[in-house]
């Protein structure tokens, strides 16, 4: 019985995004947008060359231009312990290099001036003599006899090689190849692409030189781990330290490690007394700060007579760059790769990993995705496509046949996952029927019939996100929980704040009908805050689609803290036993007498006004909630594309994504989350590289050179959806920021390669350009 | 050297060297922070404002070569408290995310109605190619200007006949 109104902005509603008021007026404040008074700009020197010895730095012309304050080099952060820091992966990273420069783009000097173009000349005077090395660009450079040792500096460190990785059972493995009726090799290379937020990175560092207090805005997805993270480097007490992570443009993973510029910025502002802006350019952004994937990767799949999936193999090479700064969990050195058995039911794997140094910039991040699944899931799905036309069989339904079937969840992975729950045909089903699939596989058959050059993608990737368990995930020890803290005032408006950081994902709105649901405040009469380490509770930070996991679990949990609470109060307020009375969404009220209620802005109201004899005044509460599991989205993502026989163009003409993400809290972000994801994959696919030539000279570093989807070449997107709900998370809901990205860049290149594949072509490594797709087609003599 | 402009409407003037940009002039000297640098190689758009009504990239544009002439950024888009057709679209439509991209991206809306209050999702597509988003994928953006278009549309419709027939006749 109920006599509630409408409530606005429960789970389910699409309501408009309450941080979109600033957005659209030009008041949102980013990092760049902060001026603080008295402030000087710092400009970074980089390295021209990728492996060179520096010989000497003359500073003195740069130190007398006009507006010069100071100019930094490895030299002066070497005095005070700083001229090294540590990565987020456990080795050191070159702050200001002191011996060599180890790849191109590294940070050799930095000048601070009053004006951002004072800083920029007198950066362009600094003259640094250097013994040009030999650069190494690839895993197999690495290893090769006679490599240069890029690591010299590494007491112990006699090659380039960083680490050896395992997972699975070998033995189990070898068995089951042994007895394969079939053995479908692939061998790809994920190259190196670059999440490029459209906000480049920056700080502004400000120490007090009265209180030593350090006041640091950055463009940072994890702000208290960077706050941790700073003490340990500096020295400096942690409650000296306050980081402020303000609105930010996209982030992507690009914005969770520490950056040099970082480290210089806030020393530079403790000598001198004054707040320090370092916000760094495009090309800056693209070749030294974290780039993605780089992944060299071989998968071996063995298969029956009756097409059942018997075993994987598979093994990589990754290439690091100069140093190990992979942003990730510390148990896991290739990230969560080995989620690579996907949404198959594969009785046993083996998967081996070997990270390698380069001359090349560090920091593998996860460009929109959960630490490396977006390569796994790359290979599986490619794997499994090429699979299917080498054995003859439509690639839909030998990807059924070998699901994982929804009554075997929860389902243990042969690497050791424990899926939590899932329905893999179903979203297959409700893919294809989108597709029209029957109908489209004719449709394909009598276009190719007059020459046409057109095929079909299908891929159906598994997830793993929203990290930890604490015991198993860490940054740097850190286990991986997070927090929310809500604070109702009397008025029965309230403030929530939490460990995460939007980069655009919508908390502001999300997490309000998080707390709207459990405790009937509308999502207006909540603000939500994040990214202040001096008010927010600790947290891990906003990435690997950890926010609604984790962050919104949190939420949903303090909220139900302050609902007992509450209860205690109505049943004061009503003089009725608190199992009497019922809730829903708003009040309580008593059981069979439904007049008799207390909202919960009433209760609110009473306590601080009007409280039970002994109780604690104020309804406020804290909750760190460390889940039990990571979730496990999913879905099926289909392609059609058509091909240009004469240019090799590519031309997508449909993408169909059915995403599976639980219970979805605001449909309309999450729509625009996937949205988003589908178009940086598409970008991946067919666009975007970072590559190096034989010199390290980077190519791909700016935004003519690397390129990004406009709303010209971007596809028009079919959306559909399954709802199968976590069963460990408080309200079902699984995370989507990344399913998109993880699943699509599979989806578009097997249509490429189904389109092919009459000519016997079988593989075109990404980005799939038409230059690419043109070559193959003349080497099979198809086009002239 | 001695600049002045109008800047949505106001007369606003400075001294720069003549190499300072238009995008520095507009963030730095006029504290007009809604005008974002993206790429330095107008590739991006997240620096577009409009020059006498046409999108123009700011940081490929020196603040002494607008001299005397019109700038509108994202801070004049809005009445007051009234946002603009475009503005209201991109909310309705959940056109932005981060909002890094949206003030360019809605100023080249803006500047799109002005010359075709009607147009094809292909002339959308196609007028916003300038300007790169990294968290839509455009297709709440392209429904954000087809909102304001028929808001717009619909706005000229209801305007009173005895206005027409006074401005007309």
């Amino acid at each position: 019985m109920s006599t509630a109104t409408h409530m606005h902005g429960r789970i389910g509603e699409s309501i408009k995004r309450k941080e979109d008021a600033r957005f659209l007026r030009g008041k949102g404040n980013y990092l760049d947008d902060f001026v603080l008074s008295n402030m000087l700009q710092m400009a970074i020197l980089r390295s021209p060359h990728a492996h060179a010895r520096i010989k000497s730095i003359d500073t003195s012309a740069a130190g007398s231009m006009p507006g010069v304050i100071a100019v930094v080099t490895g030299e002066l952060m070497a005095q005070h312990k700083l001229a090294w820091m540590p990565t987020l992966s456990g080795d050191t990273q070159a702050v200001l290099a002191t011996d060599k420069v180890r790849f191109q783009g590294q940070e050799v000097a930095a000048v601070i001036a009053e004006t951002k173009y004072q800083a920029e000349d007198a950066r362009d005077a600094i003259i640094v003599d250097y013994e040009v090395l030999p650069a190494v660009t690839s895993p197999d450079g690495a290893k090769s006899a006679g490599a240069p040792l890029i690591r010299d500096e590494k007491e112990g460190q006699k090659d380039n090689h960083i680490y050896h990785w395992e997972s699975g059972n070998q033995a189990t493995t070898q068995a089951a190849f042994a007895k394969a009726h079939k053995v479908v090799r692939l061998h790809t290379f994920y190259p190196r692409c670059h999440p490029a937020p459209l906000e480049t990175c920056g700080c502004i560092a400000d120490v007090n030189s009265a209180t030593g207090k350090a006041t640091i805005y950055m463009t940072s997805q994890a702000p208290h781990a960077i706050r941790t993270v700073f003490a340990l480097v500096t020295g400096l007490p942690e409650q000296q330290i306050r980081i402020i992570s303000p609105d930010i443009g996209g982030g992507f993973g690009n914005k969770v490690p520490v950056y040099p510029g970082y480290v210089v910025a806030t020393a530079a502002s403790l000598l001198i007394g004054r707040p320090v802006k370092w916000v760094e350019d495009r090309n800056e952004n693209l070749i030294s700060t974290g780039f993605a994937r780089d992944y060299h990767m071989t998968g071996d799949l063995a298969v029956d007579e009756k097409g059942k999936m018997l075993a994987l193999r598979v093994h990589l090479d990754s290439d690091n760059g100069a140093f190990f700064a992979d942003a990730q969990p510390s148990k896991f050195k290739a990230g969560l790769f080995h989620i690579v058995t996907g949404s198959y039911d594969i009785p046993t794997a083996h998967v081996t990993a070997d990270g390698y140094y380069t001359n090349k910039a560090p920091g593998g991040v996860a460009y929109r995705c959960s630490f490396r699944v977006t390569e796994a899931s790359y290979l599986i799905e490619r794997l499994v496509t090429n699979a299917a036309i080498e054995l003859g069989l439509d690639q839909a339904e030998f990807r059924k046949q070998n699901f994982i079937k929804p009554e075997q969840f929860p389902y243990t992975s042969a690497t050791g996952w424990v899926y939590d729950s899932g329905d893999y045909p179903k979203a297959m089903d409700v893919a294809l029927e989108k597709l029209g699939y029957a109908e489209l596989l004719n449709d394909v058959e009598r276009r190719r019939k007059q020459g046409e050059v057109t095929g079909i993608g299908i891929a159906s990737f598994t997830e793993v996100v929203g990290a930890g368990h604490g015991a198993d995930f860490d940054i740097l020890g850190l286990r991986m929980f997070d927090s929310a803290e809500l604070r109702v005032h009397p008025t029965g408006k309230a403030l929530l704040r939490m460990g995460t950081k939007s980069q655009g994902q919508g908390h502001e709105t999300t997490f309000a009908q998080i707390v709207t649901e459990e405790l009937g405040i509308p999502a207006a009469d909540i603000a939500v805050e994040e990214g202040d380490t001096d008010t927010a509770p600790y947290g891990l930070g906003t990435y690997a689609s950890r926010s609604t996991p984790v962050a919104g679990a949190a939420t949903a949990m303090v909220s139900r803290k302050l609902r007992d609470k509450a209860r205690k109060i109505a049943s004061h307020l009503l003089e009725a036993a608190e199992e009497d009375l019922e809730w829903e969404v708003g009040r309580f009220y008593v059981k069979g007498s439904p007049d008799r209620s207390k909202t919960i802005q009433e209760i609110a109201f009473a306590a601080y006004t009007n409280l039970p004899e002994g109780m604690e005044a104020g309804l406020e509460g804290v909750h760190y909630y460390d889940p039990p599991n990571m979730t496990y989205p999913f879905g099926t993502y289909a392609v059609v594309v058509d091909i240009d026989k004469g240019t090799g163009q590519v031309k997508v003409r449909r993408m169909v994504a059915v995403d599976d993400c639980g219970v979805r809290i605001n449909p309309m972000i999450v729509e625009g989350q996937i949205h988003g994801g589908l178009t940086e994959g598409f970008g991946i696919a067919f666009m975007e590289l970072i590559t190096f030539d034989s010199d390290g000279n980077c190519i791909g570093s700016n935004f003519m050179d690397y390129l990004l989807p406009t709303a010209w070449e971007t596809p028009r997107f079919e959306m559909g959806e399954t709802v199968t709900p976590s069963p460990h998370h408080p309200l079902g809901a699984k995370g989507v920021g990344e399913s998109a990205t993880v699943g699509s860049p599979a989806a578009y290149v097997n249509a490429v390669i189904d389109a092919l594949s009459p000519y016997g072509i079988t593989n075109i490594d990404m980005p799939v350009g038409p230059d690419k797709v043109w070559a193959a087609l003349r080497s099979k003599g198809v086009t002239e | 050297m001695k600049v002045s402009m109008k800047v949505n409407g106001a007369e606003r003037s400075g001294d720069v060297e003549p190499r300072v940009l238009l995008v520095d002039f507009l963030r730095t000297n006029l504290a007009q922070t809604g005008t974002h640098i993206g790429c330095d190689t107008s590739s991006c758009g997240a620096c577009t404002v409009l020059l006498d009504g046409e999108p123009v990239k700011s940081c490929t544009l020196l603040a002494v070569q607008v001299d005397g002439r019109s700038i509108t950024t994202v801070e004049g888009l809005a009445n007051g408290a009234t946002l603009s057709p475009i503005q209201a679209g991109f909310h309705e439509e959940h056109g932005l995310q981060c909002g890094f991209c949206t003030p360019g991206m809605m100023l080249v809306g803006t500047a799109l109605l002005e010359r075709n209050p009607e147009p094809t999702e292909d002339e959308i597509r196609w007028a916003i190619s300038g300007n790169i988003c990294r968290c839509t994928g455009y297709m709440n953006i392209v429904k954000a200007i087809q909102h304001a278009a028929k808001a717009q549309a619909a706005a000229q419709a209801k305007v009173p006949e005895a206005v027409v027939v006074a401005g007309g006749e």
